[in-house]
């Protein structure tokens, strides 16, 4: 793989660009694997990636039935953030934003990893004190946050509408290190690191079954063809649950439609992520000026990546309320994925009831920040049987009753 | 957006007039249940892409829980109809035989499913 540099842009610059090679290989399946992961988005590209250059293993394969990142990887609204209440979310989550930190340099790839800080803000007294909860959690667990007033929120975001009539803003929970990077980026870098290392990614390839013999997994039939293999990991968000019906078995999840959309682009006129979940709406600004917006998902379950259109129109109305100036700006484009939501709003990372089946799903609708580190843990419990990051978010904590409960901590958005 | 019709007192409407109350059907195991049962009552969900059973509250109307049976990979709606009830009745089975031939009520249930008795490797 040549290297990206500021000299290899020089050099191609004097070829008019027609030399630079294909950033990923894209290799026929091989009869057999040591590995097989089922979905080609960040998280299982990153899976792919920490168990080629962590473990060593190399023989593994990432089946994609559309194109990498196509999924939720390329939907979500980019927000990066790991002020998480739980301690066992504290840990994969900074995990996570601490590996972004120096991704681009990693990964030879630029994922434009942009720490601008996430404002959290609390509208209610309740909010209020929810926030100063996470906090101190966030202290003990060594992540770094700050509970801010109307003032100094403010000064970060001089467009938010802080006296509000009604919900004005009481304060806020500010994680500077928090903030943005380009998703689709997330997943090219991956791949190509992680095909640089010997990782065949198969594209337009789409797992059709399952075989179990033994009670053990044997292999997967796709579209191009059975693929055996004896270690099959399944990071398919929205579509887990199809896949482990193909397996035999049901997961604690329900798939619902979560939609986002952008404005035209504007001059820079917010330079943090803005959270408010009270009335259920999100924001940041990308670099192309689009402000990028996200609000809540739909209550039923829906696998059409298409979402009801008052849910928009809440999470609009909600933002004007919060932001005036944004009262007349036209809205780009709108888009839904789908995501696969625990009860818990913690994700599952372990063995399924089937022996060779592991499980990397139930995101719902917090994924993208987490994909490194989910990718680490994932690729440790792959290689070694066990991880001690993915240890407490197995399957098994339904059954023990040992929830991992983010649901009330954060109300609504992730 | 879906357009759900209230069997309790007649009225049709967009989905904003109802609430979804969740999965249908589902059946609460008793005091003496397994860990494992209770779990699956409480938190294991069918999630099917495809014909769907739910629960529906028309909470701007009559305020009635009702039934709803759906297809999640296109939205359709194939009907709804009476809250105490334990499994769809015979004509909403119909209209789906109609929309969806090949379909059997047993892919929702889930009781032919192989793998359910499965319990592999617990722990992570």
């Amino acid at each position: 793989m040549a290297r990206y540099s500021a000299f290899a842009i020089a050099r191609q610059a004097l070829n008019y660009h027609q030399g630079w090679e294909r950033a990923w290989r894209s290799p026929e399946p091989r009869a057999e694997y040591e590995v097989v992961i089922v979905g080609g988005g960040g998280h299982g590209l990153a899976t792919a990636y920490y168990l080629a250059a962590n473990h060593g293993i190399r023989n593994v394969a990432v089946l994609e039935k559309g194109w990498l990142g196509g999924g939720n990887t390329g939907r979500n609204t980019t927000i990066i953030r790991s002020n998480y209440l739980q301690d066992p979310s504290a840990d994969i989550y900074e995990l996570s934003r601490s590996l972004y930190e120096d991704l681009s340099q990693k990964l030879n790839f630029n994922i434009m990893f942009s720490p601008r800080g996430v404002l959290m803000l609390a509208q209610t007294e309740h909010e209020l004190r929810a926030w100063k909860r996470t906090f101190h959690a966030n202290r003990i667990n060594g992540i770094e946050s700050e509970m801010v007033g109307p003032d100094r929120i403010r000064q970060i975001a001089p467009i938010l509408n802080v006296d509000s009539p009604r919900y004005p803003v009481l304060g806020g929970l500010w994680q500077p290190r928090g903030g943005t990077a380009r998703h689709d980026a997330v997943a090219w870098g991956y791949a190509r690191a992680a095909s640089d290392l010997g990782v065949d990614i198969i594209q337009n390839c789409e797992v059709t079954g399952i075989d179990v013999t033994g009670g053990r997994v044997s292999g997967v039939r796709t579209t191009r063809g059975q693929i055996r293999t004896r270690k099959l990991c399944l990071v398919v968000a929205g579509h887990a649950g199809v896949l482990a019906q193909m397996a035999g078995f049901r997961l604690p999840l329900e798939s619902v439609a979560l939609q986002a959309l952008v404005s035209e682009p504007i001059k820079p006129c917010l330079d943090c992520v803005v959270m408010a979940n009270t009335v259920h709406g999100y924001m940041s600004q990308s670099d192309k000026g689009e402000l990028v917006i996200g609000g809540g998902t739909d209550g039923f379950n829906n696998y059409t990546q298409r979402g009801s259109f008052h849910h928009i129109e809440e999470t609009i109305r909600a933002l004007v309320e919060m932001f005036p100036v944004i009262s007349r700006l036209k809205m780009l484009r709108q888009w839904g994925g789908i995501v696969d939501v625990t009860g818990d709003r913690s994700p599952i990372i372990g063995r399924a009831p089937v022996e060779g089946i592991y499980l990397n799903c139930g995101w719902g609708t917090g994924g993208f920040k987490a994909i490194p580190g989910s990718g680490w843990a994932t690729a440790g419990l792959l290689a070694r049987g066990e991880d001690p990051v993915a240890g407490p978010f197995g399957l098994e904590r339904f059954t023990e009753g040992r929830m991992i409960d983010e649901s009330v901590a954060a109300a609504v958005a992730h | 957006m879906l357009q759900l019709t209230c069997p309790c007192c007649g009225a049709t409407g967009e989905e904003t007039e109802f609430h979804p109350g969740g999965e249908a059907h589902l059946r609460r195991v008793g005091p003496g249940a397994s860990d494992e049962a209770f779990a699956g009552y409480m938190f294991t969900r069918k999630n099917p892409k495809g014909v769907h059973f739910e629960r529906w509250r028309h909470v701007y109307g009559c305020g009635k829980w009702f039934h709803v049976a759906r297809c999640t990979a296109t939205l359709e709606v194939f009907g709804s109809y009476r809250a105490d009830v334990t499994a769809p009745p015979p004509e909403i089975l119909a209209r789906i035989a109609q929309r969806r031939p090949g379909w059997r009520l047993e892919d929702w249930t889930g009781e032919s499913a192989p793998g359910e008795d499965v319990d592999g490797g617990q722990g992570a």
